[in-house]
């Protein structure tokens, strides 16, 4: 048996981080959000269903989702160089996969739904973050949806599940080390449409990572439905969760 | 051959056999296709492999260079895949800045092989916080018929265990021409792989043709070893507008045991 894992910030092993959703936060997007965990902050704005260039890429039976992640320069101690990496475009297209099941462009044939998602401060989890602002953002616009999605990253420390990571737990160096676990998924079902992860973690413990997965995207789903009810009730400002 | 794109006919046609466990090549749904390694593609690589499966083709090569350690790791060398989906090995592939498939593969391959713990990284320093080796994994495929991904990553482990250190000077200098008597430090019972399972309406399959490959809606790939006796998972990734159900992930873990194992022995007479 293990020893009694402690989290340096004190956590619950299925704790979340203190979130923050708020919904109306770029007034010229057609819609946007922000979203929190802890010291990881994510921003995302919602541009279209708009008229796609190039032409070619038009697709004449629906519109396309089009998803730019990236971090901010002054996200991350070592200042990222500006412009794509071939991590963020990889990060990118995987958010694409991960929202495209909730949504329904298919009443705007030939258009493209531009979602920009952008970190202002980094500290792990910036791609589950960036996914639970988009998908707040896509309601926001509008845009038909049948469904949210909420993501989170799953992990392991040596042999300890835990629920969102923070960078300094995603560098453990212990027994089996970290593992990292980025998972999005459609609010209401067991549809998984993100599932990224490194590390190393044995294949019967995948079941616990998506059930504690499930756990977790239940309260963020609370926070965002939260912020998108406010930000009806009083378009001009936004909740904490 | 050279069409570019599966047609919703074929795509209807393949979704009904797999329904019914068939394919057009006589496999089951999760066999693999027949595996050979062969070694010796450059002798001015420090190591290199070239895997076939079917008729997929892919080949790898492994090339050292010294250089400064990353300030977060002063005492380990450093590992970088790279490689490109040349358009000689496909019509889908063109020239020009990669697209996301040429970004995708060599990232896959890097994370199953450093997670695994595969390449002692710290016995590649040659002086703390100065020099260190730095290994160069670069793909290429010669022939694409189908799952890239998987097999790159046979071919790239293949190419790590055919490799030897160049001479080096006091001055740190290398020299290509003539080989050390050294191998890369590599843990000898690690063998990491990769499984990339493809779904196609309720259906998954391994090891697909390009043709199966293109008519299906979404993909997962793990990154599997063998670490201090226990399989572990190193690395996955999901591609693809289709979400996985739980219930898909959970026989995925089933089935990933065996054709680990399976693959293993495929493998074993060519390392």
């Amino acid at each position: 048996m293990a020893k009694e894992h402690k989290r340096p910030d004190g956590r619950k092993l299925n704790e979340l981080r203190k979130m923050i959703a708020k919904v109306g936060i770029i007034p010229n997007a057609d819609g946007s959000a922000m979203f929190a965990f802890g010291d990881t902050v994510a921003i995302a704005a919602v541009y279209g269903p708009r008229q796609l260039h190039p032409q070619h890429m038009r697709n004449s039976s629906t519109g396309i989702l089009r998803c730019n992640y990236d971090l901010l320069s002054f996200s991350v101690y070592d200042r990222k160089r500006p412009g794509p990496s071939r991590r963020s475009q990889e990060i990118s297209r995987v958010t694409e996969w991960a929202l495209l099941p909730a949504i329904d462009l298919s009443q705007f044939p030939n258009t493209v739904v531009d979602v920009q998602i952008y970190i202002l401060q980094a500290d792990a989890g910036t791609r589950t973050a960036g996914i639970n602002a988009a998908s707040m953002a896509l309601a926001h616009a509008g845009i038909p949806m049948k469904d949210l999605i909420c993501s989170v990253a799953l992990g392991k420390n040596d042999q300890t599940l835990i629920t969102d990571l923070t960078k300094e737990e995603e560098d453990y160096k212990e027994g089996e080390g970290a593992t990292d676990f980025a998972i999005a998924k459609l609010a209401n079902n067991d549809e998984f449409s993100l599932m990224q992860m490194d590390g190393k973690i044995q294949p019967e413990k995948v079941k616990e990572v998506l059930e504690m997965a499930n756990e977790a995207c239940k309260t963020i789903y609370e926070a965002q439905k939260k912020a998108l009810k406010e930000v009806v009730e009083n378009p001009q400002g936004g909740t904490e969760a | 051959m050279s069409s570019m794109e599966t047609s919703n006919l074929t795509r209807e046609t393949l979704k009904r056999m797999f329904q019914e466990g068939k394919r057009f090549d006589g496999r089951g749904l999760t066999d693999l296709r027949d595996v050979t390694i062969e070694y010796g593609v450059s002798k001015k690589a420090e190591g290199s492999a070239r895997v076939r499966m079917g008729k997929s083709d892919v080949v790898v090569g492994v090339k050292l260079q010294t250089g400064t350690p990353y300030p977060d790791s002063l005492e380990k060398g450093n590992l970088m895949v790279s490689g490109d989906l040349l358009p000689l090995a496909s019509p889908r592939f063109e020239s020009g800045p990669p697209g996301f498939e040429a970004i995708e593969l060599p990232r896959l391959v890097d994370r199953a092989i450093r997670e695994s713990g595969m390449i002692d990284f710290e016995k590649l320093c040659i002086k703390k916080g100065e020099l260190v080796w730095t290994v160069i994994i670069d793909a290429y495929p010669i022939n694409d018929d189908g799952n890239m991904i998987d097999i790159a990553n046979i071919a790239a482990v293949a190419a790590l265990r055919n490799t030897v250190m160049p001479e080096i000077d006091e001055a740190g200098k290398i020299n290509y021409e003539k080989k050390s008597k050294n191998k890369l430090p590599l843990s000898k019972e690690t063998l990491p792989l990769s499984f990339s399972f493809f779904k196609l309406g309720d259906t998954i399959v391994l090891d697909p043709t390009r043709e199966e490959e293109e008519a299906c809606d979404s993909r997962i790939t793990f990154g599997i070893s063998e670490w201090n006796g226990q399989l572990m998972l190193n690395s996955c990734q999901k591609k693809g507008e289709l979400p996985l159900k739980q219930s898909e992930v959970e026989q995925m873990m089933e089935i990933l045991p065996g054709k680990f194992e399976e693959l293993n022995k495929k493998l074993k007479k060519f390392l």
